[in-house]
């Protein structure tokens, strides 16, 4: 379910009337006070699906309470209300059993066009693969536009200022860590994944030592990264922008510290980027006395 | 008549003599089913407790008061004692104590197993919190225990020694309750006459024995792992560490049905009790809870949704998660239908039940909504599924508790509670429990992982608001406990056998308080006397 199939099939009706809850602004990154799901900056998002169904939600949920309330006011024994002898109706047993199995084909036809989509890495032009290490994140190049990418890898931990201010009783105010206004706090780390805009990035996401979870909300999922466990997804950013996310598996002390942060460049900067690090990779395998560079090997996993 | 037979019989047959006796050695129904009660009333302050300084730390951001560790034993520890020792506990005591009153039997079918499910309880417990006071400190994996990160832990062998005494406590339960219903019940008293509080414990009970075993192995697993080096769990050992997460979650998903079918046996109880009007669709309100039983054994990796299954399982498990919607749906329309046409009063179990109706069908629309697997790559694992759950557990299972406590006090100590103070507590829990968990609602969409001890500016808000409700919320259940201890010892207003003045069903036959044995000779049943009407027309 890409979120312009749905936006045009079904929920042109639903989006226009959802009021109060998402206001016009696209946010990318979360926000004080936000009462809704990103509508995300990629091609593949839940949004429209999440929306759908909360008006579903919303609208029985009126219905039902609005009975129970009319009951309630209408059938109070201080209103001299008399109970009724029924207990029995096939007829409205039956509707409002097949009332709800229509509205949950109508959802699970969503929901399966949806999965089918996402489950689709096919056609990627560009390969990364996360590894999730107690507790920051490793960032591996393998491919783009069909070309192997020559060891470009780096790890990807919570940055300096979020570390220190962290700390317990550090007396240190959160509010005062930003970056270009935005309060980054725990949401900001020291070497972002850069990747480029307008393509289809598979991602490759395993776990180095115990089950993390790679969360940025503007991509619209998260995947699990288990030890042992090849699991992909992919990604296709409309946008170029900072997205920022966390661990979403509790795994271990520092769980709440192991932001991400993607970068997303125009292509062409993206190359040149891409290329400045794969000299830079070159340049320090080059000296022949110093140890092989290997930034594709795992580094150890850190005991906790 | 019952109640002329029990009377003649009762002064026979005196309570033991002695605290020991009586409280220690007990063999009784009603005096299991009070320890059972009282301890998970002790255990709901702990897990409490718990989840207090969870939001203290959560009031605003950057770390105040504790160690991301000890913030990660908060966590677990909250949620084992919860389950194990503030819900389940409390169903079986509601079991015990109201089950052979309400099919017309003496006592439970097997008294002296009754007083070793009840005594392994606090033993399994304070094992569990003694871990918090050893070196390396208590579990801090999460409830759901997930390896490897589990097995990091210095305790593990501790804890799952807890629960396993927690599952044979909970087998033995369970044994317990489906041999007395199956063989205990009174002449005349069908399985279709039986009250639904009956019927969705005798559902739950099988529940109980199909799952805890599968914890048991599961958890037995870990142990292995840890001190016996297999490698189920190890993936450089040939091991799946999603393997553990199937093996949990089949027991798991059951595991929150045995949390909230009792909830809705008791629910129907007293909606058509204070509606004055038979409970609406009896044989539908049975068969749902039958169904939504059978369905929560092949949904469990709705759980999992993100740790990448294949497209095919994940199709198959969404479908049937969202099929719950429909039994669960049955249930709320029968229970508005049962308060339709109806002559209400609204005392405090009423006020408790009809908060559960709405705020469950809350927590059940939260849960329509995680069942769609391409929506849930957004809330899964985020204070979206937080509020889900407390939503279901707090204002569902716990509720109902509330509710069948203030429903049967007077049956259970012959005095009548305090409304006023009843009220007063309902109307205190029931806005303060808002104000905790609705918030999180917009936490989780907004992108704040649970399970994290600190968190963005950007979250700190709905964050200080959820903390001033959970506050509020733990300091309304202090009225809760001083209206319990005023009913029980102190309140001058007697109970009339039968309490409320639209009471139907057996239990309301015998005295209040109800004496030490019951049923000496078996109750005649009479259809219109029952709880849900005469199901005949």
């Amino acid at each position: 379910m890409t979120s312009g199939g749905i936006g045009r099939s079904v929920s042109a009706w639903v989006l226009g009337g959802m009021g109060a809850l998402a206001s016009g602004l696209a946010m990318a990154n979360p926000e004080p006070n936000q009462l809704n799901m990103t509508k995300g900056v990629s091609e593949w998002s839940p949004y429209a699906m999440h929306m759908v169904a909360l008006w579903v939600c919303v609208v029985i949920g009126v219905v039902v309470f609005g009975a129970m309330f009319i009951a309630m006011f209408r059938f109070r024994k201080s209103r001299g209300a008399v109970a009724e002898k029924w207990s029995h109706s096939t007829k409205l047993e039956v509707v409002w059993t097949v009332i709800p199995v229509i509205i949950l084909i109508f959802l699970a036809h969503l929901a399966t066009g949806g999965l089918v989509t996402f489950a689709d890495t096919t056609g990627s032009e560009m390969t990364v693969k996360v590894t999730g290490y107690q507790w920051k994140w490793r960032y591996d190049y393998v491919d783009y536009k069909g070309k192997g990418v020559n060891q470009v890898g780096f790890m990807s931990k919570l940055e300096e200022s979020s570390d220190r201010t962290r700390q317990l009783r550090s007396n240190l105010d959160p509010d005062k860590v930003q970056v270009d206004g935005y309060k980054t706090y725990l949401l900001d780390v020291d070497k972002p994944l850069v990747v480029p805009v307008g393509t289809k990035i598979r991602f490759v996401i395993i776990g180095g030592d115990v089950i993390h979870s790679w969360w940025v909300p503007a991509l619209g999922w998260k995947m699990d990264a288990i030890p042992g466990i090849a699991n992909t997804a992919w990604t296709k950013i409309k946008e170029p922008g900072v997205y920022r996310g966390q661990c979403a598996e509790l795994c271990g002390q520092d769980h709440g510290f192991m932001p991400i942060v993607v970068k997303a460049l125009p292509k062409a900067e993206f190359e040149q980027w891409l290329a400045s690090q794969e000299d830079e990779a070159k340049a320090k395998a080059a000296p022949p006395a110093a140890a092989p560079a290997t930034p594709n090997a795992p580094a150890p996993a850190p005991q906790g | 008549m019952a109640h002329e037979a029990t009377h003649d019989h009762h002064d026979h047959h005196h309570a033991p003599q002695g605290f020991f006796q009586r409280w220690v050695m007990s063999t009784n129904h009603k005096d299991i089913g009070t320890l059972y009660l009282i301890f998970s009333l002790t255990m709901f302050f702990i897990g409490g407790a718990f989840a207090m300084v969870i939001r203290a730390e959560l009031f605003k951001p950057g770390m105040q008061l504790v160690q991301p560790y000890f913030f990660n034993e908060m966590t677990t520890m909250h949620a084992l004692v919860m389950i194990f020792g503030a819900i389940m506990p409390s169903f079986v005591g509601l079991a015990n104590w109201m089950i052979p009153l309400m099919v017309g039997a003496p006592d439970m079918a097997l008294p002296r197993m009754n007083n070793l499910s009840f005594w392994i309880m606090p033993f399994a417990f304070i094992l569990l919190l003694s871990t918090l006071f050893m070196p390396g400190g208590g579990p801090a994996g999460g409830w759901t225990m997930y390896p490897p990160l589990s097995l990091q832990g210095e305790s593990i062998a501790y804890t799952i020694f807890a629960v396993h005494l927690m599952g044979i406590s909970s087998i033995m339960g369970a044994i317990n309750i489906i041999a007395t219903i199956l063989n205990m019940r009174a002449p005349g008293m069908d399985l279709l006459k039986m009250p639904v509080f009956v019927w969705s414990w005798l559902i739950t009970a099988f529940l109980l024995i199909a799952v805890m075993p599968v914890l048991a192995g599961a958890v037995t697993m870990l142990l292995t792992d840890k001190y016996f080096h297999t490698n189920f769990f190890n993936a450089a050992g040939g091991g799946d560490p999603v393997l553990f997460q199937h093996i949990f979650w089949f027991f798991g998903h059951p595991e929150v049905y045995i949390m909230i079918l009792p909830a809705f046996g008791i629910i129907s109880e007293i909606i058509p009790t204070f509606a004055r009007k038979p409970i609406f669709g009896y044989r539908a309100m049975v068969f749902a809870i039958a169904s939504i039983a059978f369905l929560s054994f092949i949904v469990w990796a709705h759980h999992m949704f993100a740790v990448g299954l294949p497209m095919g399982a994940e199709i198959f498990f969404m479908y049937a998660t969202m099929l719950i919607a429909v039994p669960t749906g049955v249930k709320v329309f029968n229970w508005v239908s049962t308060m339709w046409g109806g002559s209400m009063t609204f005392e405090t179990p009423m006020l408790f039940s009809i908060a559960f109706v709405i705020l469950f069908t809350i927590g059940g629309f939260s849960g329509l909504m995680l069942a769609l697997a391409p929506a849930d790559f957004q809330y899964h694992d985020t204070y979206f599924v937080v509020a889900h759950f407390h939503y279901v557990l707090v204002t569902g299972a716990a509720f109902s508790i509330m509710a069948a406590v203030y429903y049967w006090l007077p049956k259970w100590s012959g005095r009548m509670y305090s409304e006023t103070w009843g009220k007063i507590h309902f109307w205190s829990s029931v806005i303060s429990v808002n104000v905790l968990f609705f918030p999180q609602h917009f936490l989780g969409l907004a992108g704040m992982p649970r399970r994290i001890p600190d968190y963005n500016v950007a979250f700190a808000n709905f964050n200080m608001i959820s903390s001033i409700g959970g506050f509020w919320f733990g300091a309304s259940q202090l009225i809760f406990l001083g209206v319990v201890i005023h009913g029980v010892f102190f309140s001058k207003k007697k109970a009339a056998d039968r309490s409320w003045e639209g009471a139907k069903g057996l239990e309301w036959t015998v005295p209040s308080p109800a004496p030490h044995h019951t049923f000496d000779v078996p109750p005649v049943i009479h259809d219109d006397e029952l709880a849900h009407g005469n199901t005949e027309h």
